[in-house]
């Protein structure tokens, strides 16, 4: 089923370094803007860190879930423009599948959010040193998987939008309202009755809760709900994609 | 004196080889509809092993319709297709690594090397050809490095009909294999179409260049507003549906007209000052006039004959020219 899944990975890596503006903006811009930022918050970080237990004591965590975000709108633009630039046509006639083709995007977005995320940890080491022992492997593991979850809603955006044009919006109008209610920014418990339901029903609110227990050093037992939602939803939207993938 | 090559060598030479019993591909009553649009109402051919066919008719006529159907692109409304023996819808798994498609429109990465493609698509088959040798035939070793958004619009076709050709396929699609080029691309990649054909294999071609079908085809089909119109061979449908041949004679004899007119099988004489246009039945028309010009000793500035093409039998078939 995934003949071909290695090669098409290492070439669409290939692909996209060879796009020395598209690497800067997925890497670069982000760290770019972290460093700026903490440089910015430098002096205030340690008593923002000490008192509210807002967002600048879940860095990692925000950090991750915009990158997650992004490459969710990177690889739901990448499949619009292969799709309208005739690109899936083409590969429709071969025996690819079209999960191979997501899956292999899937994967260089993977690649390039752990990089992203790589390079921030190490500028972040310099910065905040109060994060050095914290539980990395384990909100690396935290941070992928839910990832790889938040992804698959983009399999989904994906294996439909039409044009390139129509790719970024309606992705954006999708993911950042999820990304909005989903307690990362503002506390479940803080919005109003109606809000805390709708954020309940959505992936990105369990990725947000298992990475931030993760981080603050608790265990994946007490955050298995989190871990069964997130596997449902990653088969849900993979076997949701795979009925409405289209290749033109 | 003005020539008109007719493709009657190729005719010979596809009845000399082996023909199979079974064509390679049969297609019975095809529809297919998108919403209320009709794109394809009834159509029926064959495609015999070893033949160049090519599906003829204007833009929208329903030809890249038919084709994907065929490939197992796009599943028809109703109707009856078998490729090698295979339903294309059903076995397109089975399908796909013994036919090579070359589709209209089709594109591949911007910035994928030649040769990184060529080893893509090898990998994609149980058992594909020497990339580099297919690459050396097509005349793209050295643009092996190259992306493929740097190069020309023939290389790009040279490679998407490369890529087709990857797993040895028994029988190649070529959806519009010419547009776009300019006449030395075109002329490259009718060579290469007839090598393929050199080597055994079926090609099943669209285009909607009436000299394109009737240099390159053995057999065409012109299909307009989604229906077959006729099918045959390019030189056999002239034939039949323009049998009127034209040779011009520009004399200043005075006794030309009637002469001209005299003549059997002439079916009209124009004159405009010294310019006489005889129409009649092709065959023979053109021995008619020289061996008159002889009898009558009637000196001559210049003699041209017309023979009608593919273009004018889609005109008197449909009733409307190609390019509309």
């Amino acid at each position: 089923m995934l003949r071909g899944l290695w090669r098409l990975t290492w070439l669409e890596i290939k692909i996209f370094v060879r796009e020395p503006l598209g690497v800067f903006g997925t890497v670069g811009v982000p760290v770019l803007l972290f460093l700026v930022v903490s440089r910015l918050l430098g002096n205030r970080a340690p008593r923002a860190t000490a008192g509210a237990p807002g967002v600048v004591a879940d860095l990692p965590v925000v950090i991750a879930m915009i990158v997650a975000v992004g490459a969710v709108l990177s690889l739901v633009a990448i499949m619009a423009i292969y799709r309208e630039g005739g690109i899936l046509k083409r590969l429709r006639a071969t025996p690819l599948r079209p999960h191979t083709i997501l899956t292999a995007h899937v994967l260089v977005k993977l690649l390039f959010s752990a990089l992203t995320l790589t390079a921030m940890a190490l500028a972040g080491r310099r910065l905040y040193p109060a994060g050095v022992d914290a539980p990395w492997l384990s909100f690396a593991a935290a941070v992928l998987f839910s990832t790889a979850c938040i992804l698959s809603l983009g399999f989904v955006i994906a294996s439909v939008v039409p044009t390139a044009r129509f790719a970024q919006p309606l992705g954006a109008m999708i993911l950042y309202p999820m990304l909005g209610l989903s307690g990362l920014f503002v506390p479940i418990e803080a919005l109003p009755p109606a809000a805390q339901l709708v954020a309940r029903a959505l992936p990105l609110t369990y990725a947000v809760s298992l990475q931030r227990g993760i981080w603050r050093g608790e265990s994946w037992a007490s955050h298995a709900g989190e871990v069964l939602v997130l596997a449902l939803v990653f088969g849900a939207c993979v076997g949701l994609s795979a009925r409405v993938f289209r290749w033109e | 004196m003005r020539e008109r090559s007719h493709p009657n060598g190729r005719v010979s030479q596809s009845v000399q080889s082996p023909v199979t019993l079974e064509p390679v591909i049969r297609v019975h009553a095809l529809r297919k509809t998108y919403g209320r649009t009709v794109a394809v109402d009834g159509v029926s051919f064959e495609v015999h092993q070893g033949e160049i066919f090519g599906l003829i008719g204007p833009n929208g006529a329903g030809k890249t319709t038919t084709m994907e159907c065929v490939e197992g692109l796009r599943a028809p409304d109703s109707g009856a297709i078998t490729v090698l023996g295979l339903d294309p819808v059903r076995d397109v798994r089975a399908l796909q690594e013994r036919i090579g498609v070359q589709l209209q429109e089709a594109q591949l990465q911007k910035r994928i090397t030649v040769r990184e493609a060529v080893e893509l698509w090898a990998s994609l088959y149980r058992s594909p050809v020497d990339g580099d040798r297919l690459l050396e035939q097509l005349g793209l070793t050295e643009k092996r490095d190259a992306w493929f958004m740097t190069l020309s619009g023939g290389q790009k076709q040279r490679l998407l009909i490369a890529l087709a050709l990857i797993n040895d396929p028994e029988v190649v699609f070529l959806d519009e294999p010419t547009t776009g080029l300019d006449p030395q691309a075109r002329r490259a990649i009718w060579e290469l179409v007839r090598g393929i054909r050199a080597r055994g294999k079926s090609v099943f071609l669209t285009t909607h260049l009436m000299e394109e079908a009737e240099r390159l085809c053995d057999r065409v089909a012109i299909i307009d507003r989604g229906r077959l119109v006729d099918i045959g061979t390019p030189a056999e449908l002239v034939r039949r549906h323009c049998p009127v041949a034209t040779v011009v004679v520009v004399t200043d004899h005075a006794a030309a007209l009637a002469a001209f007119e005299a003549m059997p099988g002439v079916a009209s004489v124009t004159q405009a000052g010294r310019t006489f246009t005889i129409r009649g039945e092709a065959a023979g028309l053109v021995t008619q006039v020289i061996r008159c010009l002889a009898e009558h000793h009637v000196p001559v500035h210049d003699v041209r004959t017309e023979h009608p093409t593919l273009e004018d039998v889609f005109l008197e078939l449909t009733g409307h020219a190609m390019r509309d």
